[in-house]
């Protein structure tokens, strides 16, 4: 047995949810269906007849696919585990919150990173080559984490039903898309909307992705990458912060 | 507070619900390597009491400390397992599924913990469907598996919630065997139970709670003498006797005959299988062990004035406080109780004698823990 019980115990023992959650909730058809097949038709059906270049429509595919199977799944896992009270075994082993969170956290970016590859790998069929490849690498790293950190958040009113975090998660994501910059370019938004797009972490990522492929965006690369990581961090405190309230109310 | 060979040092621990003291105050020890039960009726606050002990919900006030760190610390998890009453294995994961995130979860040596997840599960008649699906398991065998998950991390203190509610008699009786063996490996063992007699075979020392406050804390043998105080003679004679000539000896608290005697034991078998206390389980409440309250609810045939029943209604008049009994039909059979077992057995001599009869049986048995857990509650609850 290890001996260990810093930080680093703690988050190797999160890979062991990372493992649970990837075999319960994203292996299944599912999360295909909620982060390829639905925001991909949402998107072309708010896409075309807009005549956008395809360096201006697939970054927004992209951006659309991630952050959709990276919020779609995690906010109903408390939930569902509070009813199955499996929530209840989680917290009776020598984990802390933030570790079944941390968890929860890489197991919804790793399904986002996974799912990126496919509005990616159809980027490359119709034609879109990469100009900054790397950037586009660390995009969607850090992008996967950041709305993962933020669907964390979703799930914290302690309720054993999902229903109620689904709609409190539609909420917030919808309109988020439409401010974020994908189906209208940050340049030509008006400067309401712009003001808006600043609290939207998908702004960033957008424009990051379009800099990715078309070599130009709004806002410098390099502000872009560490606006994402800021979000993800004040994500990451307000989702255990708020958790760590309400979790002993629900097991 | 400090360890000093305790695995649960407990002091003025407290848990509030909105307005409901759930667990007010309660304080206690328990050794390392003892089995201690933590009994109560239904609402009195041991599963609160455990939720806190293993981190599961914060206390409100209080200090708890488990092998010498406070209770839900990562350190006093590491040292604990954790059985609830109702299974919390994930469903959508094999048995092998759940045993290995458990061993992940614990940090435990792949190795080390395969073969004693290999050796639990065929231990508990699981291993041939360790590759099945919880969702396919029945009631007993989620049980099992929870108990697997339990004690794969070899935990030095263990709280099990009604590990045998529910259970059929052999998964009970394997249940047992399995905790005597973790005993003797020095395991403490903290349960609870609503089984009277599992918690008077298995326990060392337990505590009763009552409206979230210890009532009692001893061995059951001791509490059952203190706090039973009534002693059970059982008689039985070659001939018909005069119930009320009986029920008026000296000593005689109150009497029952062998209808009654047989509903209770029927009671007592059922409360053994089915795990008491629950809804649609046998008793629950203070009062499920009053005999002549048995003859009445299972027999169904001595309700006062059914038809076609011989009835005879008594009052041991000459002992004060002696109960009124209902009684279906005569018998040579009996089960006398008294707080003056001398002065009863004295009085059975003499009476046999003077009507020249046999006794075939005379048994004396204490009171039991049960009979002190009525008592206990009941008190208290009318205290209140």
């Amino acid at each position: 047995m290890q001996s260990s019980f810093g930080v680093l115990d703690q988050i190797i023992r999160s890979f062991a949810i990372v493992k649970k959650d990837m075999k319960i909730y994203y292996s299944k058809g599912q999360v295909i269906l909620m982060g390829v097949l639905w925001p991909g038709f949402m998107f072309l059906s708010f896409a075309f007849g807009r005549q956008m270049p395809v360096e201006t429509l697939m970054p927004g595919l992209i951006a659309v696919s991630i952050f959709f199977t990276c919020s779609a799944i995690s906010p109903i896992v408390f939930p569902i585990e509070s009813q199955a009270r499996t929530l209840e075994r989680l917290v009776s082993c020598p984990v802390s919150v933030w570790t079944i969170l941390l968890g929860d956290m890489l197991a919804s970016a790793l399904t986002g990173l996974i799912i990126s590859l496919i509005p990616i790998l159809l980027s490359l069929v119709v034609g879109v080559t990469f100009v900054h490849p790397w950037v586009m690498l660390a995009g969607v790293l850090l992008s996967s984490l950041c709305f993962s950190a933020m669907a964390l958040i979703f799930s914290f009113p302690a309720t054993s039903s999902p229903a109620p975090i689904q709609m409190l998660s539609t909420l917030v994501k919808f309109p988020l898309m439409f401010i974020s910059g994908i189906f209208i370019p940050l340049s030509q938004l008006p400067s309401a909307a712009k003001a808006l797009s600043l609290i939207s972490p998908l702004t960033y990522f957008t424009d990051l992705a379009r800099y990715a492929v078309g070599g130009t965006s709004y806002y410098p690369a390099l502000i872009n990458l560490l606006v994402i990581i800021g979000f993800t961090v004040v994500f990451w405190i307000v989702a255990v912060s708020l958790h760590n309230r309400t979790l002993p109310t629900r097991v | 507070m400090k360890n000093q060979g305790f695995a649960l040092e407990v002091k003025d621990l407290t848990k509030v619900f909105g307005q409901l003291v759930a667990v007010d105050h309660v304080s206690f020890q328990v050794n390392q390597g003892e089995f201690f039960g933590f009994l109560g009726p239904n609402g009195a606050g041991k599963t609160t009491t455990i939720r806190m002990l293993t981190g599961i919900i914060r206390k409100n006030s209080g200090e708890a400390v488990v092998m010498g760190y406070p209770a839900g610390s990562i350190r006093a998890k590491q040292l604990s397992g954790v059985m609830p009453e109702l299974s919390n294995a994930y469903l959508d994961l094999t048995a092998w599924g759940n045993l290995m995130l458990v061993r992940e979860l614990y940090r435990m040596p792949a190795n080390q913990a395969k073969e004693r997840a290999v050796s639990l599960l065929q231990q508990l008649g699981l291993h041939e469907r360790k590759d099945s699906l919880v969702s396919t398991y029945s009631m007993g065998m989620r049980k099992r598996l929870v108990l697997c998950m339990t004690i794969l991390s070899n935990p030095q203190v263990l709280f099990l919630d009604e590990p045998t509610s529910g259970l059929d008699v052999q998964s009970v009786r394997f249940m047992r065997a399995l905790l005597r063996n973790l005993k003797q490996e020095g395991k403490t063992i903290f349960l609870t139970t609503h089984n009277m007699d599992e918690a008077a075979e298995m326990c060392e020392r337990v505590a009763i709670i009552n409206h979230g406050k210890i009532v009692a804390l001893d061995s059951p043998d001791k509490l059952s003498i203190t706090a039973g105080r009534v002693y059970l003679v059982d008689v039985s004679f070659d001939k018909s006797v005069s119930l009320e000539t009986l029920a008026n000896l000296p000593g005689v608290n109150r009497l029952e005959t062998a209808q009654a005697i047989e509903a209770s034991d029927r009671l007592r078998a059922q409360q053994a299988m089915a795990g008491a206390g629950k809804p649609g389980g046998m008793g629950g409440g203070p009062g499920r062990t009053q005999p002549q309250m048995t003859v009445g609810s299972l027999a169904g045939t001595a309700q006062p004035g059914s038809p076609g029943e011989q009835r005879l209604v008594m009052a041991a008049g000459k002992i004060p406080g002696a109960e009124i009994v209902e009684e279906k039909k005569s018998d040579n059979r009996f089960r006398l109780y008294t707080d003056n077992t001398t002065l009863l057995v004295c009085s059975l001599v003499d009476f046999s004698r003077a009507h020249s009869l046999q006794m075939n049986i005379l048994n004396v048995r204490p009171p039991s823990l049960e009979d002190a857990f009525v008592r206990l509650t009941e008190e208290k609850s009318h205290a209140k």
